[in-house]
Parts: C-alpha cells; sequence; structure tokens
C-alpha cells in the first residue's frame, strides 16, 4: 500500500537531513520525496510517497510530528488530491523515426524540448500511471537518460493542508 | 531584565540565558574554541563541575536531572570533546531524560572545510535527540537557548544540543531573553481526553484481575502521589520498570516489584494472567515484554503516554489516553471505581509468598552475597539514593532495595551504559547535597569512567561507590555460563587493579571487605567519613541473576537460577 503524504516543515537549514535520517533509522521506505517554497516563505512543502500498511502509516505519521520542525503532517486520499509528477526523457531518434515519436508524444500532451541529431528530450507532466506509460512506449525507441521528479501533490478544492 | 537590551558578547549571553534558566551548575570540559565561554564562566555564579571526560560531564548533568527534577546540562569542546558526550546524550534520549549540551564548534567560516577539531556534531546527535541547534546568527542564541531549554524539559523530555561556533561566542548582541518560545510545530498535550478516561473507568470497573504496570513517565510527570492513589482505590496490583522504580512505593503491600526479564514472578505471571494492564508512562520495552505476542495476550490494555507515538508502536492498544500522567491519573481518578479484584489480590499474595525473591546463604559461611550487601545498605541508609552501573549489580539493585520515593534510583535504562552510574552519582549528590548517594558498581563498570575519583574529590561531592566485586563481566559470564557451555570467552577481570589503592591514589577514602560481617560496618564508616568513598565487595563470584526470562521466551517462562552451593 502506498500513501502520500503531504508536510509542511519549517524552512530552515537540515530538517531534510532530519525527515531523512528519521526514515532510515525507523527502517521506513521512501518511494519518492520531493520538497519546495510554499506561498509562505517561511515553510516548505515536502511531498512523500511511502510504502507500509495502516500501522506503518501511522508509526510514520507520529514519528514525522515529533520532529520539532515538522508543523502538520496530513495524509492525501487520491480520490480528493491533484498529483502531479514531471520526467524527462531522452530518446534515441533521428529523421526516420522522429515523427512517430512526436505522435506519441503529441497523445500524452508532451512536449518536445530538445531536439539533436541523434536525439530528442520530451517533457511530460502527470500522473505516474501517464508517466509509465508513456515510457513503455519510448523503450523501443531507445531510452538514453530519464529524470523523474517524483509526485507533488494538493489537496482539491478551497481547503488546503496548512489552513 | 525581560524586555529591556544590553549589548554584550554570545559568551556573555549563554551565561546570562543560563541564569535565567535558572542553572545553577554545569558538568564540563574546556577547550580552544571554548576560550570565551569558561572566561566568562570564570566570575559567574555558576558551578562549574570540571569532569575528567567528556562522557563522565553528560552523565553527571543526567545524574543531576534525575535527582533534582530539573535540566542538566552540560559543555564540552568541539571535536573530540563533542564526540565523547555522544553516549551520554544517547543515554538520556533513551531514558527521557531533560538535558542541554552546548558544545563548542570551529568558526562558522571554516565549518566544512575539515578544520582542526571540526566534528559535524549535529549531524551526529540527530537521531539521539529530541532536537539540535548549530547556531548561525549570535543575535539568535537567547532565542535558542529559551527553546532548548523548553523543549528539553516538556512534553516527553529529552536531551537537546546546542552547537556554538567560536564566532558566535564573540560576536556582540543586543541582548534580549524572549518570555515565550513560539514553536509552531512543537505542541505536547497534557490534558487526556475525558471520553478515553471515563472508558479506561468502565473498564477498571468491570475487571477482575487489574494490573498496573508504570514506568519513567511517572517519574519525570511527578505523578507518583496520583499512582498510589489510584492503585488503592481501584485496588490493583503494581509493577514499575527498571526507570519507574520509586514511582510506587516499594514496600506497598500493592507493590510487586519490577517486570520483564529479571523481574519478580509474580509480577510477570500477573501481568500475563491479567484482563486488564493499565500502562502509565511506559513504552512496552522489550526486556519488558519478552516474547511479544504472548505479552498479556488476555488483556485489554490501556496505555496512558504523553508520547503518542509510543501508542500502539510494539503491542496494540485497545484504550489509548494521551497527555500527562499525573494530569491524567488525577482525573481518571475522578471516575474510577474499585475493580472486582478481592480474589485477584488473593491470588497475587499467594505468588509472592510462592515465589518471593530469594538467594541462597554464601557457600563459605563468611563469604559475602552480593543480595545482601543490597540489603544492608537499605538497613543503614532506607532513604538513599542508589544509581547503578549496568551489569548483575544492577539488577540486584532493581531487586532487593525497597524504593520508597521518586528520584532514589537513578539507573541506566534503555541504553544499558557501563560506566554511567558513577558520573550520574556524582551530579545527583551535587543535586541533592542532603541524600546519601552510593553508585553501586561493577568491578567491570567502575573502570569505564574511574577516572571521575578525581572530580569527586577535587569538588568534595562524598558519593560512595560499592563495587560488587566478582572479577567477571558478570552479566555475560551469566549468559555465557547459561547458553554457551561456561565457555568465559573475555569476560574474566579478575585482579583488574587493587580498587583500595586506586581510591587512595586519588586520594579518597578506600575500603575492602571479604566476609560478610565486614560489609555493614565497611558501609556504616563510608556514611560516617564524609569523603568520596569506594568500598570493595570482595562478592561470590558465580552468583547469577535470578529470577531470568531468556531473551525470547514468554515472560511466565521465568526460570530460578540460584547456584546450589
Ligand atoms: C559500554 C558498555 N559496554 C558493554 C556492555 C555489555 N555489558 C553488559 S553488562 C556487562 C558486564 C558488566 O560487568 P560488571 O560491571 O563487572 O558488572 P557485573 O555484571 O559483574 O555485576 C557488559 C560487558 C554494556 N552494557 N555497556
Ligand atoms: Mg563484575
Amino acid at each position: 500500500m502506498r500513501h502520500t503524504l503531504s508536510v509542511l516543515v519549517e524552512n530552515k537549514h537540515g530538517v531534510l537531513t532530519r525527515v531523512a535520517g528519521m526514515f532510515s533509522r525507523r527502517g521506513y521506505n521512501i518511494d519518492s520525496l520531493t520538497v519546495g517554497i510554499t506561498e509562505d516563505p517561511t515553510i516548505s512543502r515536502m511531498t512523500i510517497v511511502v510504502k507500509g500498511d495502516d500501522d506503518v502509516l501511522e508509526q510514520v505519521t507520529k514519528q514525522l510530528n515529533k520532529l520539532i520542525d515538522v508543523i502538520r503532517v496530513t495524509d492525501l486520499k487520491s480520490e480528493e488530491t491533484v498529483e502531479r509528477e514531471l520526467a524527462l526523457f531522452k530518446v534515441s531518434s533521428d529523421v526516420n523515426n522522429r515523427s512517430e515519436i512526436m505522435q506519441i508524444a503529441d497523445i500524452f500532451r508532451a512536449r518536445i524540448i530538445d531536439v539533436a541529431p541523434r536525439s530528442v528530450i520530451i517533457e511530460v507532466t502527470g500522473d505516474e500511471t501517464k508517466i509509465d506509460a508513456i515510457e513503455q512506449l519510448f523503450r523501443p525507441f531507445g531510452i538514453k537518460e530519464m529524470v523523474r521528479t517524483g509526485k507533488v501533490a494538493l489537496r482539491r478544492g478551497a481547503k488546503g493542508v496548512s489552513s | 531584565m525581560t524586555g529591556s537590551t544590553e549589548k554584550m558578547t554570545g559568551a556573555r549571553a549563554l551565561i546570562e540565558c543560563l541564569y535565567r534558566e535558572g542553572v545553577d551548575t554545569i558538568f564540563g570540559y574546556p577547550g580552544g574554541v571554548l576560550l570565551p565561554i569558561y572566561d566568562e564562566l570564570y566570575d559567574s555564579n555558576i558551578r562549574h563541575v570540571l569532569v575528567r571526560h567528556e562522557q563522565a560531564a553528560a552523565h553527571a548533568a543526567e545524574g543531576y536531572a534525575r535527582a533534582t527534577g530539573k535540566t542538566g546540562v552540560c559543555l564540552a569542546t568541539s571535536g573530540p570533546g563533542a564526540t565523547n558526550l555522544v553516549t551520554g546524550i544517547a543515554n538520556a534520549y533513551m531514558d527521557s531524560i531533560p538535558m542541554v549540551a552546548f558544545t563548542g564548534q570551529v568558526p562558522s567560516l571554516m565549518i566544512g572545510n575539515d578544520a582542526f577539531q571540526e566534528a559535524n556534531i549535529t549531524g551526529i546527535t540527530m537521531p539521539i535527540t529530541k532536537h539540535n541547534y548549530l547556531v548561525q546568527d549570535a543575535r539568535e542564541l537567547p532565542r535558542i537557548i529559551k527553546e532548548a531549554f523548553h523543549i528539553a524539559s516538556t512534553g516527553r523530555p529529552g536531551p537537546v544540543l546546542v552547537d556554538l561556533p567560536k564566532d558566535i561566542t564573540t560576536d556582540e548582541i543586543d541582548f534580549y531573553y524572549p518570555d515565550k518560545v513560539e514553536l509552531r510545530g512543537y505542541n505536547p498535550t497534557y490534558h487526556g481526553n475525558i471520553q478515553q478516561i471515563k472508558k479506561a473507568a468502565s473498564e477498571i470497573k468491570r475487571s477482575k484481575n487489574p494490573v498496573i504496570y508504570a514506568g519513567g513517565g511517572i517519574i519525570s510527570s511527578d505523578a507518583a502521589g496520583e499512582l498510589t492513589k489510584l492503585a488503592e482505590k481501584i485496588q490493583a496490583p503494581v509493577t514499575t520498570t527498571l526507570t519507574g522504580m520509586g514511582g510506587f512505593p516499594g514496600d506497598h503491600p500493592l507493590f510487586m516489584g519490577m517486570p520483564g526479564m529479571h523481574g519478580t514472578k509474580y509480577a510477570n505471571y500477573a501481568i500475563q494472567e491479567s484482563d486488564l494492564l493499565i500502562a502509565v508512562g511506559v513504552r512496552f520495552d522489550d526486556r519488558v515484554t519478552g516474547k511479544l505476542k504472548s505479552f498479556a495476550a488476555n488483556a485489554k490494555i490501556i496505555h496512558i503516554d504523553i508520547d503518542p507515538a509510543e501508542i500502539s508502536k510494539n503491542i496494540k492498544v485497545d484504550i489509548p489516553i494521551v497527555g500527562d500522567a499525573k494530569w491524567i491519573l488525577s482525573h481518571l481518578m475522578k471516575y474510577a471505581e474499585k475493580a472486582q479484584s478481592e480474589e485477584w489480590l488473593k491470588k497475587v499474595e499467594e505468588w509472592k509468598q510462592q515465589y518471593p525473591l530469594h538467594y541462597i546463604g554464601p557457600a563459605t559461611g563468611d563469604g559475602i552475597k552480593p543480595q545482601y550487601i543490597i540489603e544492608q545498605i537499605r538497613e543503614a541508609c532506607e532513604d538513599a539514593i542508589i544509581v547503578t552501573e549496568v551489569g548483575q549489580h544492577q539488577m540486584w539493585a532493581a531487586q532487593y532495595f525497597r524504593y520508597k520515593e521518586p528520584r532514589t534510583f537513578i539507573s541506566s535504562g534503555g541504553l544499558g551504559t557501563m560506566g554511567y552510574g558513577f558520573p550520574a552519582a556524582i551530579g545527583a549528590k551535587i543535586g541533592r547535597p542532603d541524600k546519601v548517594v552510593f553508585d553501586v558498581s561493577g568491578d567491570g563498570s567502575f573502570q569505564m569512567n574511574s577516572q571521575e575519583m578525581a572530580t569527586a574529590v577535587q569538588e568534595n561531592v562524598p558519593v560512595i561507590i560499592v563495587i560488587f566485586n566478582n572479577g567477571y563481566l558478570g552479566m555475560v559470564r551469566q549468559w555465557q555460563e547459561l547458553f554457551y557451555e561456561r565457555r568465559y570467552s573475555s569476560t574474566c577481570i579478575q585482579n583488574s587493579v587493587d580498587f583500595v589503592k586506586l581510591a587512595e591514589a586519588y586520594g579518597a577514602l578506600g575500603i575492602r571487605a571479604t566476609k560478610r560481617d565486614e560489609v555493614r560496618p565497611a558501609i556504616e564508616e563510608a556514611i560516617a567519613s564524609g569523603r568520596p568513598t569506594l568500598i570493595d565487595f570482595i562478592v561470590e563470584c558465580e552468583e547469577n541473576v535470578s529470577p531470568m526470562v531468556p531473551a525470547g521466551a514468554a515472560i511466565n517462562e521465568i526460570l530460578d537460577l540460584e547456584r546450589k552451593k
């Protein structure tokens, strides 16, 4: 079972280490972790995807809350959340197959952001399944490199996790 | 002074902050980057106790905290000074003791360059502190110190480290000490949920075999009085953990002693047969629970603790109540009624009669049984503070001394740190000079911090070191005897040192006792001397701690191990 936690933390030196250190010390697995500033510059938001059953989730949440620099932890249920991830793919390509790759990109509303004689770079945003799907389609062409940001998420509607 | 400002250096500001926090004593050891701070200490009213190893500074600060209930303070220089504190900080973390550790650090601009005596102590101590700080701007120092003391002493207490780069201590600031802390991420819960408390009360009323299992949380929340009243009202027997000793009167008819690996048989039997376990300020440590699956398997569990993360961490809890033990117990008192425990109390009493803690007399008529020493200390001075090292002697001290008051038993529980006891005893005696303070020690453990004899003598701290000299790292030897066919690999330490001469070399009083009838006079002499005193008791060398639950067994599978000689 995977859970997405939205964690508001003090925007201070060392906070990422404290959070990451807690996960490794207590043996919890992080699937992905993103961190960035929020509308309030003194606060950062971490979006952490963890694997584990409900007991693990409960312990992770409590242990996060124990950290002094953690302000709030919210378990984001997928029904009420918008989630996005960004990925860049560098795919082998030449004049012969470039249009085919562009078609795939089009279907996924991805964008070609760099074209070279032997490769293209495609940018795609979406939820995890979409990115997995496009990756599958690019594989036969040869993926030279790829990078994924990990998930970011917000709760739908006016209510936030900070309010 | 609060409200107005005054110009001063960071070092001076540190001392000001300590005054305002009511700190009267700090334990420390100087070094290059601490020179500005030591210069300020030179004519301050704060007592600085110069230890001989920084590990001892941390343990002494902890002993002071445990004996007084105040926050202990220690100070060490950058690099090796700071890393020498690590064991003591970890010890305070495991036993949830309030402590603020200050460390020197290389100047801000040199951090990260592997400068001379640089160690990343905030990184190193991250997993063993409740929180820590690297001060990056001298103007933030007062706020950080205010927060450090607040965090260390509130909620579930614990150690906080403040790392002070040298330039921070020489920079000038406008001193201003805040009245309040504002930490949006830190808000401990003190008041328990009344609905949960009522639920607990109705379970108590219905229960036939209730047991109260109480721990260090009783001591830190100052809830011993409330616990006693509640136990008497609901008529439930009580067992206290190693860190909870003194949280319930040791001579009370409802007291069952310690649970777990070297607990009493009757405490363990009672837990296993209970239908309601009322756990207060405990964390279901493996030394208590043994095999988790069969621990209190038929009991509903009420768990009262200030740390929500302890709830259902090791064992599923039926009625969690998060908050301060004192507050919750006094409210539970209002709703709770007597349990239906008449039959149960009779049964517990029968177990007590049938399976008392006991040991067999000495093999030779005048040999010294270690348990006997504890009994004699108790008879000589029943309101003493007993501090211990780690090993067999520690377990005997927990089993055979009946602690009546909180803060009279001080021992390294969670970390099990040999070498803890002597410096902790020094700290305890400094905090409670009115008390007779014993360090119940092993011949192995004492050698881990024996250099502190110099501190005790120089600072004139008359603690009494009682060495249970069995010539072995006894607790490990016991396991080798039981589980490794008596192959005593690296556990024999006979004739390590002449402890009496060692004491004398430091200018302390040294006494040796080899016979049973010398035990009491040696103790009396030590108490009367008013000096730091070491008593070298030559005890029977292969005595075992009994009873014992083998590792991984259920706690009712508890064996008698006394040597039949
Ligand atoms: C710092 C440290 N190292 C090792 C241990 C493992 N250990 C636990 S008890 C013990 C033996 C203690 O010997 P001694 O102090 O003589 O006490 P005794 O058991 O003989 O009473 C050892 C080595 C420990 N607890 N702490
Ligand atoms: Mg020994």
